[in-house]
């Protein structure tokens, strides 16, 4: 049934799959390999509760989750209703819960560091 | 054949019934709203578990000090290889995947067998790998000592490298031995004992002038607090209370018990994803092979499938980020 624009062209489908398959293991090794090395500058310096370093790990991975839902899943072929439907409500989603519970994790940290309650020895 | 259903005079309109908004089968749209679902499940897993590392965010366990094994390689620190190796492992059966479902498109039957074939075997050494990680993990590597309030004590000698407990426990014969089902009162029994009791390890601990204890706590410098020798020995004779070797659900050696549930929780529960999808794949499969859809002139039920299993490609990218890297 769904007629896909991939469908005419077989050997640019294929093409695009190895591309991508490419940045996916190039953005993973570059992972490895920051996670082995971990390079001083990016573990010392500090934007909003994270240092660089891990930073970068999130950006590369939503860089990773992009293109796996686009081109493996398809996602740059359907309708902009369907994209929007599940790519909008997830995002909102997520982002909404983790930055409630990372707020939340962060702030009895401060208590436990500085107010009267105190961690076990 | 418009004997039971009643025409409304409503065909072709916009409410009509029968349009496509989205050009998607019915089939199609569930799966991706099943993925949704499934997606904010995974989400809410991450997130308590976010939530955790910020709470304990001076304590929690080092992943590269945890999971440094590879297999066949023993004594050897590997810190991500493996995991590494995992991933691979996944993104390319996710490739041969997307490649089965263009075949698919093209209606080539022996391309999509091919592809299908190696997208399960794919599924099943990753299911292979991650039972080593956890047969690793829960067997443990150098041992600790958990303290009256719940933390873990490691030893390290005096260059700071992890000392493991047969390396210098004193060993008393006979102090205690497993209670059985017949020995006891009322047939109460007991799992295995640890290797070593609490008085082993003190006196081992005394005994050897140059260990020392490394608790959780992180230093300015975010690596792991050691301790003087002096108060190792007050430490570990004051608080020290029992012996932790390996992991399971309520202790374990690598730091607080949260880390190594989550840790079976989150992987479990993607290890049993990845593990529904191998059993899908091969239904699918088998369909292919007695010609299931060429007949139906069209492969979509395999893009369906190649849809879930590209979503467990995409989760286990975030579980990797999240457990091993950051």
């Amino acid at each position: 049934m769904a007629e896909h624009a991939s469908t005419n062209q077989g050997s640019s489908a294929t093409k695009r799959i190895w591309y991508v398959f490419g940045i996916l293991s190039v953005v993973t090794l570059v992972e490895v390999v920051l996670g082995i090395i971990k390079p001083a500058f990016m573990v010392e310096t500090n934007f909003i509760d994270l240092h660089l370093l891990n930073w970068t790990f999130i950006i590369l991975t939503i860089v990773k989750a992009y293109y796996i839902t686009w081109a493996f899943m398809h996602m740059e072929h359907e309708s902009s209703g369907l994209r929007r439907a599940v790519v909008w409500t997830s995002v909102f989603l997520i982002i909404y819960l983790v930055a409630i519970l990372l707020i939340e994790g962060g702030y009895i940290e401060d208590v436990y560091t500085d107010s009267h309650i105190k961690w076990n020895l | 054949m418009d004997t039971t259903v009643a025409k409304t005079g409503t065909e072709g309109k916009t409410w009509g019934g029968g349009s496509e908004p989205f050009k998607a089968s019915y089939g199609k749209l569930m799966m991706w709203f099943f993925i949704l679902s499934d997606a904010l499940t995974f989400s809410g897993f991450l997130a308590a578990y976010g939530f955790s590392r910020f709470k304990y965010s001076s304590e929690w366990p080092i992943a590269d000090e945890v999971f440094t094994h590879f297999p066949f390689l023993h004594g050897i620190e590997a810190p991500m290889y493996y995991v590494a190796l995992m991933t691979f492992i996944l993104i390319f059966s996710s490739v041969t995947m997307v490649l089965a479902v263009d075949a698919g498109h093209h209606m080539k039957k022996n391309k999509v067998v091919t592809y299908m074939a190696l997208t399960i075997l794919g599924g099943i050494v990753f299911v292979g790998s991650q039972a080593w990680e956890w047969k690793t993990f829960i067997k443990g590597d150098y041992g600790a000592v958990e303290t009256s309030g719940g933390n873990i004590l490691q030893f390290v000698d005096s260059e700071g490298e992890r000392v493991a407990l047969e390396d210098f426990a004193s060993n008393y014969e006979g102090i205690r031995s497993v209670q059985k089902e017949n020995e006891g009162l009322w047939y109460e029994s007991e799992s295995s004992l640890p290797e070593f009791t609490i008085k082993e390890i003190k006196d081992g601990f005394a005994s050897n002038d140059d260990l020392q204890i490394r608790t959780l706590k992180n230093n300015e410098d975010g690596e792991k607090t050691i301790l003087s020798r002096e108060a190792s020995l007050a430490k570990l004779n004051e608080q020290g209370k029992g012996v932790v070797q390996g992991a399971n659900l309520k202790h374990n050696e690598y730091g607080m018990p949260l880390f190594a549930d989550f840790f079976f929780f989150i992987t479990g529960f993607h290890g049993f994803h990845v593990l529904s999808g191998v059993l899908i794949l091969i239904i699918i499969f088998l369909n292919v092979l007695v010609n299931t859809y060429e007949k139906r002139k069209s492969y979509e039920m395999v893009e369906k499938v190649g849809l879930y299993w590209h979503f467990v490609d995409l989760v286990w990218v975030f579980v990797f980020t999240f457990f091993y890297l950051v």
